[in-house]
Parts: C-alpha cells; structure tokens; sequence
C-alpha cells in the first residue's frame, strides 16, 4: 500500500504525516508536490496541515486551483481515499469534495493545545479501528475550524452519518464548553456520503506516538491501511 | 488615443444569517467607544479589479465569474459588482 502527501507551498505537516505512515505504519509513501498532477499508483492521497499559499483571501481558497488538486478531485472520484487534516479538511470544503465551509473560530483566536474527540461513525475507511464512543485526545491548531452548514442539510449530514468526529470532553459527552471553535454540532471531522473523502481540523499525525504527549491519532491512518488491506473499495 | 482600464469593484459580504464572528467584536468595541446606536455590524471585503486597457466588453460578466469562482465562496457569501 502506498499513501501520498500533498506538499502545496505553505503546508508545514506534510513531514509529520510522512513520518507517521513511513516510521510508525512502515508503509511507502511519497511526496507529491502542487504542480505535479500524476497521483497514479497511490492507495490514499493525505492534504496536510499548514497555511497554503498563505492562506490568503480564505483559508484553502487558492490551493484547490492549483494543479495537483485537478488529479485529486478525479481520483476521489474514481473513489480513491483522501483524508484532508487542518488546511487540507479547509480545502477539501473550498473544492466541494465536502459540504460546508468554515468560519473564523467564535472566538477570533488562533487555537494550539489538545482536544477531546468522540468517535461516532467507525464503519468508514477512515475509522474503522475504533469504536463508537471512543474518546481519542489529538492536538488543534487553527484559527479558521468553525464549521458552519445549513441548518436542513446539517439533518442530511447527520442521517447519512456522515459526522465521524465531534467535540467532546475527556469522558465523551459534546457540550458547548468541550467545542473549541464554534462548529456546529460540535463537528470536528466528516466525509463524504461515499464514505471515501474525509476532512478533520485536529492533528491525527501530530498524536500517533506516546512520545508527543498522545497516540491517539494513530487508530486513524491504521484504520486507513487495514481498510486498504480489505480490498473492499468505497 | 489610449484607452482607460476599466475597474471593477467586488463586494463580498456574509450571507444573512452566517455567524460573523469579527462583526459582533466591532460591534462589541464600538458600544464601548459610545456608538451604542450601532446595533449590528457585518464584515466583509472588498476587491478592486484593474482590467488591461483594451479589454472593453464583458467586464461585468468576468468580474462575476471570478467573485464566483474565486473571490467569495458561495457557502457563506454572497457578492456585488460595480464597474467604476
């Protein structure tokens, strides 16, 4: 199995998901830079975190033009797995690959520190190591992660259970005082209906081993590789 | 005789009813200062588009297209364009 990272000018995580899934997961995994449009052969395609082309005029908005992104809309879909973390979930939403937009979070600041999530779909490519209820800890660092959607189509979002992650506090119940940014329903991570498009604002590869305070992230990219595994496609 | 570039200005606001988190700050700030009269403020942006000289015709069409395509995202904004 071979996974891609996306390196647009400005993405800073795209190390951190490299070495989580050639140190920790021991899989193949290569760079893609933003000008190459050739994501042949790659079993998951990761947009990282960091703030592309500055993130000028809105977060995302100018990385979902550049050339790679035309090769990963087709390849999602075709049904290849993509999972957008922190800028790559804001430009996942620029490009219409996921529904909704973000927001300034409520509380006008940048936000660095660790966050609680709840699992409450685990029967995606992207969750299926964990479980329903499980209280994973894995850092945020944004400014813009306040998720907004319609009202009637949030109902949509909520019945196709596409809310895979949500806000919550160190023993899982999602209240407003556990929601960092404003999201609403307390959203911290969705896919698509096809189930193979997935965005999250937290930092799964900045929490996938003990020593940087949580592992918790890890459940996520294994569950990328034991679905990849399965042969089943989204 | 050389022609005048033609500019257009983009105006890019929230749409009604999206949270605007910088608006109710300002606003916030402003009862502060005394201007208790002002009672809600929406931000937004505005783009000035300098076309190149010789392009006369479809000014207002493209600056559309580029508002939706670029400028504003459709999700939560809305936008306004006035040739100047």
């Amino acid at each position: 199995m071979k996974f891609g990272v996306v390196t647009f000018p400005g993405s800073n995580c795209d190390y951190d998901s490299y070495m989580v899934i050639k140190d920790q997961l021991k899989k193949d995994v290569e760079f893609i830079w933003h000008k190459d449009s050739d994501v042949s052969g790659l079993d998951c395609i990761i947009l990282p975190g960091g703030f592309s082309y500055g993130d000028y005029l809105r977060t995302g908005a100018i990385a979902r033009y550049s050339p790679v992104m035309g090769s990963v809309i087709e390849y999602a879909n075709n049904g290849g797995l993509v999972i957008g973390i922190c800028n790559g979930f804001q430009i996942l939403l620029e490009c219409g690959l996921l529904p909704g937009a973000m927001l300034r979070n409520r509380s006008l600041q940048f936000i660095c520190k660790h966050v609680y999530l709840r699992c409450d779909n685990n029967e995606t490519p992207f969750s299926n190591r964990l479980n329903v209820g499980d209280v994973l800890k894995i850092p945020i660092a944004h400014t813009d992660g306040n998720y907004y959607w319609y009202q009637a189509d949030l109902e949509e979002l909520e019945c196709n259970r596409q809310i895979v992650f949500r806000y919550c506090t160190a023993t899982g119940e999602v209240t407003d005082k556990a929601n960092p940014n404003g999201s609403v329903n307390n959203i911290a991570g969705i896919c698509n209906k096809t189930r193979n498009v997935f965005g999250m604002m937290p930092h799964p590869e900045r929490a996938s081993e003990a020593l940087l305070g949580s592992a918790d992230g890890l459940g996520i990219f294994q569950s990328i590789v034991a679905y990849a595994a399965s042969g089943v496609t989204a | 005789m050389s022609q005048k570039s033609k500019k257009v200005v983009c105006h890019i606001s929230l749409k009604d009813g999206v949270l605007d988190p910088q608006g109710v700050t300002i606003r916030n700030a402003l009862a502060q200062l005394g201007f208790d009269d002002v009672v809600e403020v929406r931000s937004g942006k505005v783009f000035e588009l300098t076309f190149k000289p010789e392009v006369t015709n479809d000014v207002r069409a493209k600056s559309e297209e580029i508002c939706r395509r670029v400028l504003a995202n459709p999700v939560i904004e809305t936008f306004g364009v006035e040739e100047s």
